[in-house]
């Protein structure tokens, strides 16, 4: 059987409205069905991302042309197992589907993606999405694995059961997506399907999906045998924690062994085109803007992107190959010993990568409150904007000693010991919080288990791309702009046509303004005025001492390290990593957690909390390290 | 319907060990919990082989419908099952 056989859907007289042509084509599926690797090959980088990274996470919307080359908007649905609300990604979904979704309009045709090895499974998804009455293409993905398995289906007599076209497809290879061009150029009618079952009645439906699917002459195909196999080592009594741990570490050494060398080979790019450029330009403030403003400060931020980079490849090769969810089934045990359930643990662990998406990800807990709590908590896991600031404060003040060999010095513990000081504050809060007024009864877990695949290049390489465009967004916004008003604010006010010294810029007064508030914590007010600045985004703290270090002849020549060393005592310098690991100083993730929780009174208790508890805890650590 | 662990057979899918398989008898759930394991194929009827687990045998691994579904015991102690392969008690 050709993979790429459409089963067109029997004819019906036409009605006029439905020959205008599709607008807007939702893409449905259950989870782990192969939509998003559908979506990311039909519309690949023709993916709008729309205002801020990570918020576009909740329906990502794509393009794709018909026949004519007429573009028609593709919007990708958060998988569903039925149309009944359970969990907020099935709101979300059936909300578009129903045209409720604000600033969305009604999709006119829906792809519908089944998994062909699990299709009696996946049709009772079909009766509902069907009973919609939307024109519906129904993709049974997976071609491949059925037919390499054993399995077999009679797409023209599931057409005609179904009253849909039906066409056999491989997302991952591409076979068979032609089906969908020629779907999308027709005018397709509203399903006519045989029998659709009592929709509310989920054995009902279960029992109207074997009928069909023995109609369409379904076999089944074998499991194959290495899924349970990797089950019995991922899950097995003893190797199954090791591995756990190993894999967890091994996140982690990736980032900074491999990490550095890239980063430090960036960062003397950086330096020798930033010399080139000065040279281009006549010295004056022009100049000045240009390499000791911009180029300083967005270039100190820039070199991060390829250990931020390496973050999101591992976690996403973790999610795609499919060890993740046993990784949770794992965690669960001691997940619940704070009130949480494994579900909480993808997010939680994305949540190192960097909360935002992170927090988008915890529409999959179904129990709102666990939801609330883990929301809160993961701004507390050492996200990827903390690492340069950790790696700057480190490098600057701790000299590297071998410890465990080469491989692991005493940087790399106080690294890990930052990471565990942040996981430990999300456990406390956590328990503080499901202890109290977000308790709640134990949310059921029941979670489904991907089957195990290879990662693919091209799924891994959008992801990062996704990452990357957003990160050079953050640094040509955000970061562009503080670095821009900082240079103004150290260039002004000008004393006869020169710039004054730095200890009488106008940056200078307002680092005096709050410099009795962080004088307890040994901060001057230079790292107060970078503390100001990294309110917007962590890592901005590094632009900003980067601009202030620039335009300071004092300190002009020394590299960003040494010149922290001028700026900070050793304690003071313990006190501010302490500090980042437990502020909230991130616009994104207080952004996306207003969102996400409808109001802003959740994003205002947690950024309290977490100033809070960062003040108190610095203040704290610099008294304690000051007895040293 | 009276659970009557006397009857050879009879019992929580929790109680079920490593390898073992069973018949599903019915879902003592709450509605919506109940309807999310029928979406996901845990149908009366339908067989159910209890694989690895986490830690300490909680949550547990199933197979059923083709698939694997993990499941905390307070989930899997309210699904009563029919013991196939040998007897669970």
């Amino acid at each position: 059987m050709a993979l790429s056989t459409i089963a067109p859907a029997p004819p019906i007289s036409e009605t006029p409205s439905a020959k205008k042509g599709f607008r807007t084509i939702a893409v449905v599926g259950p989870p782990n069905s192969g939509k998003t690797t559908l979506f990311n090959r039909l519309t690949g980088l023709r993916q709008k991302v729309a205002n801020f990274p990570g918020v576009t996470v909740e329906h990502h919307l794509g393009f794709i042309r018909d026949g004519s080359g007429r573009e028609i908007e593709l919007i990708d649905l958060p998988g569903i197992y039925s149309l009944s609300p359970r969990s907020e990604d099935e709101v979300v979904a059936i909300n578009v589907l129903n045209g409720e979704m604000p600033g969305l309009s009604r999709p006119d045709g829906v792809l519908l993606i089944l998994d062909s090895t699990h299709l009696e499974r996946h049709l009772m998804l079909a009766a509902r999405i069907i009973a919609l009455g939307l024109p519906t293409l129904v993709l049974l993905n997976m071609a491949d694995e059925l037919k390499k398995q054993g399995g077999h289906v009679d797409v023209l007599l599931l057409a005609k059961q179904l009253g849909t076209p039906v066409a056999l497809i491989s997302a991952t290879s591409g076979a068979g997506i032609e089906a969908i061009s020629a779907f999308v150029s027709s005018h397709s009618e509203a399903p006519s399907p045989l029998a659709l079952p009592v929709l509310a009645d989920a054995k009902k439906c279960r029992e109207w999906a074997y009928q069909v699917g023995h109609a369409a002459s379904y076999r089944k195909p074998v499991s194959p045998v290495w899924t349970q196999r990797l089950d019995s080592l991922f899950l097995n009594r003893v190797w199954g924690p090791i591995i756990f741990a190993v894999v967890v570490m091994g996140v982690f050494q990736t980032i900074f062994s491999a990490g550095q060398p890239l980063s430090n080979a960036l960062q003397a790019l950086l330096d020798v085109t930033g010399k080139q450029v000065g040279a281009l330009l006549p010295a004056g403030l022009l100049r000045s803007l240009i390499v000791d403003g911009i180029w300083k400060g967005t270039g100190s931020v820039l070199v991060f992107l390829p250990q931020i980079l390496l973050l999101f490849l591992v976690i996403g090769i973790l999610e795609d190959s499919g060890y993740l969810a046993r990784a949770a089934v794992i965690a669960d045990k001691t997940m619940s010993r704070v009130g949480l359930n494994g579900k909480a643990f993808i997010p939680l662990l994305s949540a190192y990568a960097c909360a935002v998406p992170a927090i988008m990800a915890t529409r999959t807990i179904e129990n709102k409150r666990d939801r609330i709590a883990t929301i809160l908590i993961a701004p507390f896991m050492t996200c990827s904007a903390r690492l340069p600031v950790y790696t700057m404060i480190i490098a600057a003040f701790l000299p590297n000693r071998p410890l465990l060999g080469s491989f692991f010095g005493t940087r790399a513990l106080a690294m890990l010991g930052l990471y565990v000081l942040g996981f430990l504050m999300a456990v406390i809060t956590a328990r503080i919080l499901k202890s109290s007024v977000l308790k709640s009864k134990d949310s059921p877990f029941i979670m489904e288990m991907p089957p195990y695949r290879w990662p693919t290049l091209r799924s891994l390489g959008l992801r990062l791309l996704d990452r990357s465009k957003a990160f050079l967004y953050r640094a040509g916004t955000v970061i562009l702009g503080v670095t821009i008003v900082l240079w103004l604010l150290t260039t002004f006010p000008m004393h006869n046509g020169q710039p004054p010294a730095i200890q009488d810029s106008a940056v200078a007064t307002m680092g005096h303004v709050i410099e009795p508030v962080i004088r307890p914590l040994g901060f001057d007010w230079k790292i107060g005025v970078g503390l100001l600045t990294s309110f917007a985004a962590r890592e901005v703290i590094i632009a900003t001492m980067g601009t202030l270090h620039g335009v300071d002849p004092e300190s002009h020549a020394f590299d960003l390290q040494s010149a922290l060393r001028h700026e900070l005592t050793p304690a003071a310098a313990v006190a501010l990593l302490v500090f980042f690991a437990f502020a909230m100083q991130c616009m994104s993730t207080l952004a996306v957690v207003r969102r996400e929780t409808n109001g802003w009174k959740w994003p205002a208790v947690q950024f309290t909390y977490m100033t809070l508890v960062a003040y108190a805890s610095a203040f704290a650590a610099y008294h304690i390290a000051l007895l040293f | 319907m009276i659970f009557n662990f006397a009857d050879a057979g009879i019992a929580a899918l929790a109680d079920l060990k490593e390898g073992q398989s069973a018949v599903l008898e019915q879902l003592d759930l709450a509605p919506r919990v109940a309807d999310h394991l029928m979406n996901l194929g845990f149908i009366p009827g339908v067989e159910i082989v209890a694989a690895r687990s986490g830690p300490g045998g909680d949550p547990r691994v199933y197979r059923v419908d083709g698939i694997e579904v993990a499941l905390r015991r307070d989930v899997s102690s309210r699904i009563v099952v029919r013991a196939l392969s040998r007897s669970v008690q």
